[in-house]
């Protein structure tokens, strides 16, 4: 496909933001995007807004319109776009779309979500949309629980072992000590992950990612243009997304998630690349399983030795292919509708050489986004 | 989820309280939960109702500790994909077992149950669950 140029990006601080409204979270992110890509708010011709569920969380559905409203850019066309925790990924994938159609051509992308300001149980009822609500969420299944018993059959079956789900989450957490803007910035050890209460059994507090607000945005624009507005770009050079089943149960095998190879697939082939060629990958480690489950189905690692891998710091900063140096939604935090979009944000500040402590030696990276428990995936491939 | 309200929870009473599902007349493939459309044969497919015998075996499972709105008084309980001899598999509770003792491949067959109460509306769903099959599995008294 024709390269679309990513020219600007943009965070909030993840974290539990008590005086931060939702709005003001997208307004910050898109503000710094905006700058970033030194562009005015008048230059922008479209808006993409990746967000789970305003509805549920803050009690606000028509989330475009406040945005558009609140960034000061209306009148422009302002879309939300959907998918559970994959909504991110989604609104990037429908933001390359509008600039590849020719139909806009500088378009902003962000994802948003005000997550803290409801109770526990309430969440987790809310997150557990994103399953089957009649067969899964009624019967009593949470979103933990879905991803634990993937973890139980990939144990099962490959032999992947209690201690590698942790050192999954022990890498991510070290890769957070050197990003500002995640929600987490403690070591922690094997043990302390082996020690921390159960959620869903074999899933501990410690392989989930946390509840979190937060906002990412970025700033997307032809290859053409690009270069009326800066001297770095880094380009989207391919693009998949894939469905699956959106029950668990109803799929042919569980520990191994279909969508995101189909998605995988679709984006190497449009960027004409390869598992080989990436060497920085942010993907969705919602729990430490997931992890494991998307470098496997993305060709990053062999199927089945996702665990071994992570045991042998190949996908640790300074190993053969680096893994969620951002941190990842483990400990950077998982805001679901703006995770999608910040992991395009971090695989674009490795490309530039700005990720600071964390930083890698890339020129290929990839993003991978998953809603539900896999019945959607979105890839990304950006280079320099 | 909490809060059904009375009749999304009724058009589901049958394959709910008696498990009859869908078998497509064309590829043999069985359905459930129950769908209106074969995934394979699509709209030259053809469905009808097949009641499924409840037996089945554990192929993955978890204990629920941080339970959703509906479950807070079942918590901690088992969650199970179960692989019914008809074919499909279905999510859902076991019952009557120790956590310690649920593994994959332990046969299990389906019981009718209360499944959970919505606290605001005073309405309390039932369905089924799944208990184990062999004698040595069950939970005493
Ligand atoms: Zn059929």
């Amino acid at each position: 496909m024709k390269r679309v140029a990513v020219i600007g990006v943009g965070l909030t601080k993840f974290g539990e933001l008590w005086d931060v409204s939702f709005s003001q979270l997208f307004v910050e992110a898109g503000t710094a995007a905006i700058n970033d890509a030194g562009i005015d708010g008048s230059d922008v011709d479209a808006l993409y807004v990746g967000n789970m569920s305003g509805g549920r969380f803050i009690d606000q559905e028509h989330i475009s319109c406040l945005i558009a409203d609140y960034a000061g850019l209306t009148p422009i066309p302002a879309t939300r776009v959907e998918a559970a925790c994959a909504s991110g990924g989604l609104a990037v994938r429908q933001g390359v779309m509008a600039i590849l159609s020719g139909m806009h051509e500088v378009v902003v992308v962000g994802g948003v979500e005000k997550m803290t300001d409801l109770s526990t149980e309430r969440t987790t009822q809310t997150l557990a949309t994103a399953s089957d609500s009649e067969w899964e969420a009624f019967m009593g299944m949470t979103f933990p629980g879905l991803y634990a018993m993937m973890a139980r059959r990939h144990m099962h079956e490959y032999g992947t072992t209690r201690e590698q789900l942790a050192m999954v989450a022990v890498k991510n957490h070290e890769n957070a000590l050197h990003n500002p803007y995640a929600q987490f910035h403690s070591r922690i050890t094997v043990e302390q992950v082996l020690a921390s209460p159960l959620v869903a059994d074999p899933l501990r507090l410690l392989d989930c990612s946390p509840i979190t607000d937060g906002a990412a945005c970025v700033v997307l624009t032809s290859e053409e243009r690009a270069r009326e507005f800066t001297d770095s770009p880094v380009y989207i050079t391919g693009s998949g997304q894939a469905s699956s089943t959106i029950a668990l149960h109803s799929r042919e095998r569980v520990s191994f998630v279909d969508a995101t190879y189909n998605a995988g697939r679709e984006a190497y082939a449009r960027a004409g690349r390869e598992p080989g060629d990436v060497q920085v990958a942010e993907v969705h480690d919602a729990f430490t399983i997931g992890e494991i489950l998307a470098i496997e189905a993305l060709g990053l690692v062999e199927v089945g030795a996702g665990g071994r891998a992570t045991e042998e710091g190949e996908t640790s900063i300074g190993g053969r292919i680096p893994v969620n140096t951002s941190g990842g939604l483990k400990a950077k935090g998982h805001p679901v509708g703006a995770t999608g979009v910040a992991q395009v944000v971090e695989v674009v500040l490795q490309l530039r050489g700005e990720a600071g402590g964390r930083q890698v030696d890339a020129e290929v990276g990839l993003t991978h986004n998953v809603g539900g428990s896999g019945g959607t995936a979105v890839v990304h491939i950006l280079e320099r | 989820m909490g809060m059904m309200s009375v009749p999304r929870f009724w058009r589901n009473t049958k394959a709910r309280y008696l498990m009859v599902g869908r078998r497509c007349r064309r590829c043999g493939q069985v359905y459930f939960p129950p769908r209106n459309l074969c995934r394979r044969c699509r709209r030259r497919g053809e469905l009808e109702e097949v009641r499924l015998s409840g037996r089945g075996e554990v192929y993955s499972f978890t204990v629920i500790r941080t339970p959703p709105v509906g479950f807070e008084r079942s918590a901690p309980y088992v969650m199970a994909l179960v692989k019914l001899e008809e074919g499909p598999m279905v999510t859902a509770q076991l019952a009557d077992v120790e956590p310690e003792r649920v593994r994959i491949g332990m046969r299990v067959r389906s019981v009718f149950r209360k499944i959970q109460e919505d606290g605001e509306a005073g309405l309390i769903y039932y369905g089924f669950k799944f208990v184990p099959v062999d004698e040595d599995d069950v939970q005493g008294e």
